[in-house]
């Protein structure tokens, strides 16, 4: 890794892509202190407080873990605040459920609340869509943007996946070794720095997620509008929507550009 | 006949020896609980069992030296353990290959310096498999300090151990130590290797780590509630472990182990346990 550079301020969300072994988990590793740079410096704010959803977790079966001591695991928190992050995620359901039961959608969303409890000024997502179907990551961005927008955190993301890459992305920094390309996702997927390293390809597949939809389906089947609201179901003629839109729920949204390589489709 | 009745029946001739082998073994199943349930949940089994056997390395240069033999078993069990991390850095072996070798290698090299010092009569089997009816006064006050030390430093390494256990980064991350953590727990691990050699021998410490804390896990919603559970349950597998032994005339440590295992065996049948949650 050389020459990368890097900013993440409060309320801004920063997107590390690139391929397997271009650094970008080395990099984000570096910017909390895990790992110290051979070369450079790190400057973190004082008393800076880091949530982390680690990449590839896997708890052993013999570990008895309910999502409620999950949120506890590295600091103690009161228990409204507890629930105020479940809920946050919309897994409040799920509080007393063993972890290994969870499925990949829920097991992120509670890694997302474990990391959100502790208040953290720095958010790092490590591939927090990785083991979510097509539906599940839109509805995890959707989550992530809902955090910053809420918190004010700010947000370091990593991902492989090229397929989506958040709109709400204020920048994307394209890895390999280096800093091959950055700048806003639609800039990023234009360009020729991009275009080379992973293939024309791959660069049609890549689908910059536009967030043009207005609510989010919680797991348990509630779902939380725009302004905040928490309903059971949503129409269209409800008042909590800006727009009218025909698909059914739980699939993908209505997104400006297409989403490539994964095929979801609309009704 | 019940091992109880046939206990009472026979206390005048219990003397005291078997008082001081309760003693010893409560105090010790009560240490390892919490301890055990790490091994199981970090997968450490054949780690634990590389560090008993250097047990007997460790005796055997005790015996070279003339040191107090559970300092010798500490040192060399430390050292074991330091010998793996550094060896695990070269990369030039799995870490299996690597526990598979410190293993049998202190084993071996242990028996063979017993071997050459003729001057010492060894009891090869009391260390090998435990002698748990000849603990003295100075043992037991040996084993509960060590069980309080190893609790006490459990107790205050608990949460970093926790986050490490379920990902080394995120604890790393969120401002914990947990190569630090690793660390004192190895040195927790030697201590108990240290007090526990005299109850169930070299062969079979850990058992007494794992046998319990496996029986535990199915009864517990927590890790906290596992970690009780699993010192309860070694208790439980120490006195029915003892009384069986003096009802069958059977050897003391592997008497543990078999009531241990027992334990773990009724606790999986199914009418017992909770009702298993749908996934």
């Amino acid at each position: 890794m050389r020459g990368v550079d890097l900013t993440v301020a409060r309320g801004e969300i920063v997107t590390l892509i690139g391929p397997n072994g271009s650094g970008k988990s080395t990099t984000a590793r570096t910017a909390i202190g895990i790992l110290a740079p051979s070369e450079g410096t790190v400057r973190r704010r004082t008393d800076l407080v880091v949530g982390y959803v680690p990449q590839k977790l896997t708890i052993d079966w013999t570990l008895p873990l309910a999502v409620r001591r999950l949120m506890t695991l590295t600091g103690s928190y009161p228990g409204d605040a507890i629930e105020a992050a479940l809920a946050a995620v919309g897994i409040t359901h799920l509080a007393d459920r063993q972890v290994q039961h969870l499925s990949g959608g829920e097991f992120q969303r509670a890694l997302l609340a474990r990391a959100m409890v502790r208040k953290p000024d720095l958010l790092i997502l490590d591939e927090p869509v990785q083991g979510v179907d097509f539906s599940g990551e839109i509805a995890l961005y959707d989550l992530i943007k809902q955090i910053r927008n809420d918190t004010g955190c700010g947000i370091l993301l990593i991902s492989h996946d090229l397929h989506v890459v958040m709109a709400e992305t204020d920048t994307v920094i394209c890895l390999n070794g280096h800093v091959c390309c950055r700048g806003t996702p639609q800039a990023v997927a234009e360009s020729p720095e991009y275009l080379q390293l992973f293939g024309a390809r791959a660069a049609a597949t890549l689908a910059v997620y536009n967030h043009h939809h207005d609510h989010t389906h919680l797991p348990d089947g509630r779902v939380r509008h725009a302004d905040g609201s928490v309903t059971e179901h949503c129409h269209p003629g409800d008042g909590h929507h800006g727009h009218t839109h025909d698909h059914p729920h739980g699939e993908g949204h209505d997104d400006a550009a297409p989403h490539g390589a994964k095929g979801q489709g609309h009704a | 006949m019940t091992p109880r009745r046939m206990a009472r029946k026979g206390r005048d001739m219990l003397d005291d020896f078997f008082t001081r082998a309760i003693l010893a073994g409560v105090g010790l199943a009560l240490a390892v609980g919490p301890l055990g349930c790490f091994i199981v949940w970090r997968r450490m089994a054949y780690f634990g069992d590389t560090m008993a056997h250097s047990a007997l390395l460790g005796v055997a240069l005790s015996l070279l030296f003339d040191i107090n033999l559970m300092a010798g078993v500490f040192f060399v069990a430390v050292a074991v353990s330091v010998a793996l991390i550094v060896l695990q850095r070269g990369r030039s072996l799995s870490t299996d290959a690597l526990l598979g070798i410190l293993s049998h290698s202190t084993l071996a090299i242990g028996l063979v310096l017993v071997a050459f010092m003729s001057w010492v009569r060894v009891d090869l089997m009391g260390f090998l498999f435990g002698d748990i009816l000849a603990v003295s006064r100075a043992d037991i006050g040996f084993i509960w300090a060590g069980g309080a030390i190893v609790l006490a430093g459990i107790w205050a390494l608990w949460r970093p151990l926790l986050a490490a256990t379920v990902n080394a980064e995120l604890a790393e991350a969120e401002g914990m130590r947990p190569e630090r953590a690793r660390f004192a727990f190895m040195l927790l691990m030697a201590l108990v290797i240290a007090i526990a050699m005299k109850i169930v021998g070299i062969l079979l410490i850990t058992s007494l780590l794992i046998i319990p804390a496996a029986a535990a896990r199915r009864f517990a919603p927590t890790p906290e509630a596992m970690a009780v559970l699993a010192s309860l349950i070694g208790v439980a597998a120490v006195v029915a472990g003892l009384y069986g032994s003096l009802s069958f005339d059977t050897p003391s440590g592997p008497s543990i182990v078999v009531a241990a295992l027992l334990l773990f065996l009724v606790g999986q049948i199914p009418a017992l346990g909770p009702k298993e949650p749908s996934t």
